[in-house]
Parts: C-alpha cells; structure tokens; sequence
C-alpha cells in the first residue's frame, strides 16, 4: 500500500486493545482502510472525534506513537482475467512474489443483487457421489456446506467435488487452513491440471486470525468479475467457516460488544448470510456456487455457528464414519439439498424423486432394526433385510469413494431394492415400479 | 421548517446525529454521503443527539455528514396497483430498479402513477363518511378495490360531491368531503398511513368463526386455522418451514395473500417469483400472483430494512382487510425479524434480556400478532387478517425467547419435527405438540358442523386419541420388544401410523397430493377413522404390521389419485375390500 500526497500522518494513539487502536481523527470514513504502523487496518467505530479502527494483524508490537495513515477508501481488489491461476493472501497481495495483477479496482463486499433479476437454478452439478447426487442433488447457485468434524476429509472431498463439476472457475477462499492442506489443495488441482482455472485467497494458521475477515469478500468479488462480467461458471470453495466466525467473534470481543449465543457477535447471522447470498444464478448464465466447510464440535449442530448457517444455506451435507462398511458416507439422514427439487425427475430420470425417498425411509428402517439389535430384541425377517439393504446401500452408493452417473445410481437402487424386498414394501408409485423394477 | 442535523457517531448502521430542533421517536431522516441519500429512522434521542438506524450500508459515511429529519414515521403508500408488486422491506418495487445490483439509497415509487384506473362511485351527495368509508371503487386484477376516506381523517364528515364513474389516476381528486366547519378536503385514491401503528377504522373485532382453508390435511382436519386467526410454525432448518407455507400461500383461501420474505435465502424468493405468475388459482381460475403481494428482504439486505419488512406487510393486509377482503398475511421468518431486533439492541448497548434479546422483545411480538384478526367495518361487512408467521429457533430448541414469546401470541402451533423430518415424514407437523386453539371455539365448532359435518370437531380428537395411544404403545413395543407386550399393541401403534401416512402425510410436490380440498379430507378422514375403529384380532405382531403396510401402500396410491377419478375409486374398493377380507 502506496501513501499519497498530502495524507495527513497521525502520530498518537489513545487506546490499543488486541485488535483495535483508537484514535482522534477528522475526516474519515466508515469502514475505510488504513496503515497503523505498517500493518493494514479497517475503521470499524466512529464516535465524534474518535476513529477505532480493527487491525487485521493484531495490535502486537504498535506504540501510542505508531504512524497511522488513512487510506479513503475500503478495501479493494484489482479484478482481470489475469486472476486466473494465481495464489493471494488475504490482502489480494500475490504469494510467493509474483506481479500484482493490473485491472480494475473494485470495492469487495460490495452491493446485494436485486432478488427479482435472479434466475431459478436449475442447472444439476454433477459430482460422481451418490450421497450427493442422488440424495442431495446440488445446482448452479447454490449455497450449501459440509458440516463435519475437524477429523473428516472434508477437504479432500471438497476438492473432489470442485474438480468434476466442470466449472469455468474455480475460486479457493482459505481460512485459518493449515499450510499441510493449502498444499494439498494446490497439489491436487495441479495433478488435475486445472491451476489455470484455480484463483485462491488464502489465510493459513500461519498468518493473524483477523485477517480471515476479508478472505469471503475477496474470493466473492473476484467470483463476481467471472460470473457477471464474463458469464462463466464460478464455484467457490470457502473452508473453514467456523474460523471465519472465531474471527468474528475476536473483533466484537474487543470491541465490548454484549456477546449472543455461544459467545458469538449478535450479528453473526447478518454476516454470514452477506456472504452467503452472494451465490447467485444470473440472467447472463453465469453463475457463482458456494460449498462451504463448517466443522463442528462433536457434531453439535445446535451451536451457533452451524446452526446460523443452517438458517442462511441451501442445505448441507454430512459426513459421518458408517462403522458397517469402514467407510466415509454422506449421512442420508441429516443431509438436505434443498434446491434438489428443481431438478430431480426434471434434468433427472423420472423415478429419481421417489427411488430417493425409498431408499432413505428404507435405511431409516434399518437404523430402527439396528436399535432393536442393541437392545437385544429377536429380528423380524423384515428386519433383517433392512439391515443387508443398509449395508449395499452404503458401500455402493452412500460411500464418498463412489464415482458414477446418475442413471447409474438409480438403477443401483432398483438392484439393491429387488435383491432385498417386495414391490410392496418399497412403496413407489406403481407405473414407476412397473417401468424400472429390475428382478433380481 | 423541518429539523436537520450532522453525523457525528457511527456503529456499523447505528448513526448519531446531532439535530439542530425537534426529532421524533420513529422519525424518518435521510442521511447523505456523497449523491447518495439513505432513508433512517430514529431509534433513540439522548438530548440532541439522534441514534439513527440506516436502512441501508453506511460505508464511506463521515462525521459531519448532513441529515434532514422529514417530520412523520415510516409509511407506506396505499393506493390501486399495489397487488402483484415485488417490494423491498420500504415498499421499493424491485421490478422497477435499474441494474443487476441493489444501488445504496435506490428509491422506486411502489405504485404506477401514471395508470387510470375505471372508477365507479358507491358513494353519493350528502352521505355521511368516517375514516375508511368507501367512497367508490375500482377493479385492481380481480379484487374490487374500495377507495376509501383516508384513515388518517379522523373526523365525521358529509360528501359534497363524488367522482362520476370513468377513467382517473390515484393522484385525480375523486371526491370532496366536507367537515363539522365546513371546511372541504379533497380526497384522491392515494393514501399513506405510518407501518408501524394498526389501523383501527373498524367498529369492532369479533372472535374468528369460520375456518381457513389451506389444502393441507394435517392443519384443515387436525388443527384448523381461522379466517383472522394467527398462528405460527416453529421448527429446526431442514424440517419443511418454506415448503409448508409456500404450500398453504398456493392453496389457500384468501383474496388477497402478502408473503414477508424477511431475512431469508433469495432462491426462495425467486422460487416465488417465478412460479406464482405461472399458478392457477383453482378457486377463481385466475393466476396466483394476481392476488399477491411479496414484500422482499433476503438476509443480505440491510438489517433495519428487515425489521419494516414485517410491518410494512402487516400495513398493506390491514388496508385491504378495510375493503371487505379475507387478506392472508404470511412471515418468513419472525425470527429474523427478532434478530434484527436483537443487533439494533446489541449495538445501542441496551442491557440484553435472555440470549441477548431485547428485553420488550414479547411485548413487541404479541403487539405485532394483535394486529391480525376479523374485523366488522363502519358498513356492517367483515375483512379479515389472518396471520401466519415462522419461527427458526436455534438449534430447533422450542425453549428459546421468540417461540415462547410467539407462543403467548399466536393461537394455533405448527410445531415442525427433526424426527419426523429426518425420517421424511412431510410436513414434518407433530400431531401430538401442535395445536388449534380454535377447534375449543364454540363459533368454529357450530361452523364445522354446518360446513363439513355434525360433531367434526368430536371426530377430530378422536384421531388425536388414537396417534396419541398410538405412541404410546409403540413406546411400550421399544421397552419391551415386539413379544413382549400384547398383539393390541402393535394393532393399536400401526393405527396411529395409518393416520400419519394416509392423513398426516402429503407430498407438497405431487401435483395432486398437495392440495387436498376439504370434501376428499373428510372423506379420506373418514375411512380411516372407520378403520380405526375396527378390531380386527391378529394373531401375531407380523400378521399386524404386514396388513397395515398393506393397506397403507392401497392409501398412498389413493393419495396420488385424482379426486373421484376411476383410479381412485379403484383403489377406494380395493381398500374395502381388503379390509373385508381381514374383518369377516
């Protein structure tokens, strides 16, 4: 960040706490940015004549004598086709050296698209994962994130997924990600070939927790320059949310602010729906998609973080160790697409909808009959065949390791129901079992 | 001379202005950064210092920035043309704003002041009026739109002269009423009333006595819903809330129906937006969004705009209830509404209340739910306001302040269960939690009677009787085993799920399963409730489970069937049938 002419230089702080400083200031605006003794830092609070201002770096090592130095302006991006295959840290600034990339500047966080000139997705992404394909079918413009624990490879399914959706871009927004995984992100999508499609902002367990504030913003608003300028299909990856929150959660800490459930800012939903909503399906074709990670503690969905984001997303998918098969499956049962209607059975086969269902009421049976089990109760034959059903319905298609087309999965089912039960115990409508029943 | 003032404090969208006179609670000021100008209200005044809170993002604000105070609340405007608009929470229509984005302080006007509209008079020479008498009307889509005297004009008055019947804009005077001293006001079919007070230009508010229909058979036969009656669903995300509403805002019974979409995902709204102008109303044969208004605030517009949004809603249904009209008023979600409330609390550093709520925060919901209800106008004709609104407690955890405060409001729950959603049973409303209140009305009792049949309301309970020992037993079944408790058990338990599959259930996205007219209620209620009532003596738990799975598989194709069709009388046979077949 360059000084301009005639830019007033303030040399005394009253107050410093761990991530703000304030200051007396004439002229500034809210949320503009600023240097306070080097480190960059954002205005967050103005009262008269005194300027509190939310340093991303922490306050660690700044003297009531540091040099602070406005910039009239927010927080900015330069935006051009040059962001394709480029690593950037929080600030925008490329990693590991490089040239800054010319192009226009643009406000990050910036304005909402007006609801009415959204389209209705309706273009089905296509992941290979039955768990997500057949059971929580995703689309352009939505929004929705794994919730798992901090054990799951949620990162390596995310990657996965990314890479067989057959987006124009890609946009990788890390937060508090760990240099291990940054790496093996950068790797995989090297393998793939696909690093020219890739455009990355990235904070890292290495760098200050504050910082994670702008990571969103900057990934969105380089998606905004590819999917409304350009119309292409943009699909972003923002891990880990929760570190985003903690972020959160630290600034309005030392701001005094009252805290809300579990600690975190009242606003929390407000902030987070900010960047969530920016997944959009636009008039144009081009679309931003947001998959998010949210880990949870212990697989607690009521606190707070998961639970606002639950309220804020299309859904979310849930990773879970099925003990059965040793496997990592996409739980049918907390999982949830809710987008998923506007394209089962339409963009889909027909029997998708219902062969859906079945398989989730049928597995739920299963899970009774396993309770039964445990309490030590004798199996009806009905019973036992939940179970053997549960187990093939697990290993081919729950299973994130699955790779197939969606027909694919919907004839999987069909085998599986008939090996296991009677046309009447599936429950489907009737001309769809005549049409797809598959004898065993 | 209105009051102006500069910035002079700024907490995100909290602004302190320092007025140079007099400011009101509530006021409406305009904030100006640059060319833009931003709508506030006043939400506290410490000496001259005015907390204002911005209805949009204050970034770039700086302290001295000016302010103008524009002397009156929030208002809306009322007038022909406001059905099927799309509106922001402060009554912009979206439809009319230029570009992809939502430009800071973007102001459109809510109705087309140019359009004419074909006027006939209703009232004449002479007639006394009052507030919100009709003086004439218009046709807005299909709804006879009343022009009323101004609510706002509180006295009695004499008409001097009315409008001849032809073609006027709203801004065309369309009649002059004289007061007690003679002094004339010309009256135009333009109004505007600040939201957030109700609007009283009735002579009184009866309890609600018929029933609303809404095409769903877990609310229309277990826990009806009055016309002018409130109720609210509360339930975890993923449980169905969205569906269920957007269910009963297709099907239901209503002239006019305002959809509040505050604070959640725009897809959901766009949902709205494109299939209402496809639907057909199968009442009137007219298309949905003729009938309907969205007010629009999805959760990444400015947080003070969502907190109008409700009111705003609310505004608009009371004004066409003063027409005569069944207005249905819908919120998603009043719990965003309470957030909204809940960050402007936080960031005026008011001492919280619990989890961080405002402390009035129930006295604030049950304010807002009043405002519902049937009316008897100063014409002896009735308009009502049903209102129906949903709760997104965290964590799905219904002990939380904006349940247990709407709770005190509303008289019917929808109580929306995880267990019942996770094992897909839709809509996920808990038969055993959920309650209407109005079912205990003896006016909605002789109304059931007479409109569907005699002792329904009797009927009803009956069936709750039946899921209620239904679980019950399937309780005991788990403790004790399949073997371990009698076969009655078990027939009693796959009763109960009979009545949740065949009646419980519905498919909101089968064309014909999800909307279930109230006459196939009654008959599908029936023959359930007559199997029910059988006793059929299994000799064993499996021979039990295997017959109702059965039966269940014969209802379900029922379900899917068009009504009266011959498929549908097929089944309606074979379910005799089977059952004969069981019993003899």
């Amino acid at each position: 960040m360059t000084t301009r002419a005639f830019q007033k230089i303030y040399t005394k702080i009253d107050n410093i706490t761990k991530a703000t400083v304030t200051l007396k200031a004439q002229g500034v605006g809210n949320d503009e940015l600023a240097t306070v003794g080097g480190k960059l830092a954002q205005v967050v609070k103005i009262m008269g004549e005194n300027v509190t201002l939310q340093v991303f770096a922490g306050t660690e090592g700044l003297a009531t004598d540091s040099e602070v130095i406005f910039h009239g302006e927010p927080p900015k991006l330069r935006v051009s086709d040059n962001l394709a295959g480029r690593f950037f840290n929080a600030y925008g600034e490329p990693l590991e050296g490089g040239e800054i990339v010319e192009g226009e500047e643009r406000e990050i966080g910036g304005p909402t698209v007006n609801p009415f000139k959204r389209i209705q997705p309706s273009e089905l992404i296509a992941t290979g994962i039955a768990g997500i394909d057949l059971n929580n079918t995703i689309v352009t413009g939505q929004k929705i994130p794994f919730f798992a624990d901090p054990d799951q490879p949620y990162n390596a399914v995310m990657a996965n997924v990314a890479l067989r959706a057959k987006a124009d871009k890609i946009i990788l927004g890390g937060m508090g990600l760990t240099n291990d995984d940054f790496l093996y992100f950068k790797s995989v999508f090297e393998n793939a070939g696909a690093l020219d499609r890739i455009v990355s902002f990235v904070n890292t367990t290495e760098n200050p927790p504050v910082e994670r504030l702008l990571v969103p913003d900057m990934a969105l608003t380089a998606a905004e320059y590819f999917a409304v300028d350009k119309g292409e299909k943009v699909l972003v990856l923002l891990t880990d949310m929760t570190l985003y929150a903690d972020a959160l959660a630290i600034v309005s800490n030392r701001m005094d602010q009252i805290p809300s459930k579990d600690s975190m800012p009242g606003s929390l939903y407000s902030d987070l729906a900010k960047i969530y909503e920016k997944a959009v399906q636009l008039p144009n074709g081009g679309s931003i998609t947001i998959i998010a990670v949210t880990t949870l503690s212990g697989g607690d969905i009521t606190h707070a973080v998961p639970d606002n984001t639950g309220y804020i997303t299309e859904g979310q998918l849930f990773l879970r160790n099925d003990s059965d098969t040793g496997k990592v499956i996409v739980d049918p049962f907390r999982s949830l697409s809710r987008l998923k209607q506007l394209v089962i059975g339409k963009k889909t086969r027909e029997d998708h909808p219902q062969v859906m269902n079945a398989c989730v009421r049928l597995y739920a049976d299963a899970a009774n009959a396993k309770t039964k089990l445990e309490n030590g109760f004798d199996l009806s034959d009905y019973d036992e065949r939940t179970l053997k059903f549960a187990h093939d319905y697990s290993e081919k298609l729950l299973a994130i390791d699955v790779n197939i087309d969606i027909t694919e999965m919907l004839d999987t089912a069909w085998r599986l129901f008939a090996k296991y039960f009677s046309k009447e115990e599936v429950g489907i409508k009737e001309e769809l079992v005549k049409k797809y029943w598959k004898e065993a | 001379m209105k009051t102006t003032g500069s910035v002079n404090g700024i907490i995100s969208n909290i602004v302190i202005v320092k007025a140079d006179g007099a400011v009101a609670q509530n006021e409406i000021c305009y904030v100006h950064t640059g060319n833009t100008k931003m709508m506030a209200e006043v939400i506290k005044v410490i000496g001259d210092a005015a907390y204002v809170q911005v209805f949009d993002s204050t970034r770039g604000l700086k302290i001295g920035d000016k302010v103008e105070f524009e002397g009156h609340m929030l208002e809306v405007t009322l007038a022909p043309g406001l059905l099927s608009r799309n509106y922001d929470g402060l009554q912009n229509d979206l439809e009319k704003m230029e570009g992809l984005f939502i430009a800071r302080g973007s102001v459109t006007d809510p109705i087309d002041f140019d359009a004419e509209w074909e006027f006939t008079p209703l009232a004449k020479a002479g007639d006394k009026v009052s507030a919100a008498s009709w003086l004439g009307e218009v046709r807005e889509q299909w709804v006879m739109h009343k022009i009323m005297v101004p609510f706002t004009m509180t006295d009695t008055y004499t008409v001097k002269s009315v409008a001849a019947a032809g073609k006027y804009k709203v801004t065309d005077t369309i009649a002059v009423v004289t007061d007690a001293e003679g002094r004339e006001h010309a009256i135009t079919m333009v109004q505007r009333w600040p939201v957030k007070q109700a609007i009283r230009c009735y002579t009184e508010k009866p309890r609600p006595s018929r029933v609303m229909e809404t095409g769903v058979r877990a609310i229309d036969t277990f826990n009806p819903m009055a016309e002018g009656g409130t109720g609210f669903i509360p339930g975890p995300f993923g449980a169905g809330k969205t569906v269920l509403q957007h269910a009963i805002s297709k099907q239901a019974d209503a002239d006019v129906i305002i959809m509040v979409a505050c604070g959640e995902r725009a897809n959901e709204v766009v949902e709205i937006f494109k299939e209402f102008p496809e639907l057909v109303d199968p009442r009137t044969g007219h298309k949905l969004m003729e009938r309907t208004i969205i007010i629009c605030n999805t959760s990444n517009m400015p947080v003070a705009a969502r907190e109008a949004s409700v009111y705003t809603g609310m505004t608009i249904g009371e004004y066409y209830r003063s027409m005569g009209l069944k207005v249905l008023v819908m919120a998603d979600s009043t719990s965003r509404w309470a957030q909204a409330l809940r960050e402007m609390s936080n960031r005026l550093e008011e001492l919280p209340g619990q989890d961080a709520f405002p402390m009035d925060l129930s006295a604030i919901i049950s304010n807002f739910y009043s405002r519902a209800g049937l009316v008897r106008l100063t014409n002896g004709q009735t308009g009502s306001v049903t209102f129906l609104g949903t709760v997104s407690p965290a964590g799905g955890n219904l002990k939380e302040p904006v349940t247990e405060s709407t709770k005190k409001a509303a008289r019917c729950f929808y109580a929306l269960s995880q267990g019942r959603a996770d094992s897909k049973r839709y809509p996920a409303i808990d038969p055993l939690e959920s309650y209407s209140k109005y079912l205990e009305y003896p006016e909605i009792r002789t109304y059931l009677d007479e409109h569907i049949e005699k002792d329904w309301v009797d009927q009803v309970y009956a069936g709750k009787t039946i899921v209620q020992r239904g679980k019950e037993a399937n309780d005991q079944i788990n403790i004790l085993g399949d073997d371990g408790v009698p076969v009655e058990y078990h027939e009693r338990f796959w009763k109960s799920e009979l009545i949740d599959f065949v009646i419980l259930q519905q498919d909101a996205f089968d064309a014909i399963d999800a909307n279930c007219p109230i006459e196939r209620q009654k008959m599908m209620y029936e023959m359930v409730l007559g199997i029910c009532r059988k006793s059929f003596g299994f000799s064993d738990f499996e021979e039990c489970s295997q017959f109702f799975k059965g039966l269940i598989n014969l209802f379900r194709q029922m379900n899917y069937s068009e009504w009266k069709s011959a498929k549908f009388e097929d089944y309606r046979k074979q379910i005799e049938a089977y059952v004969d077949a069981k019993t003899k």
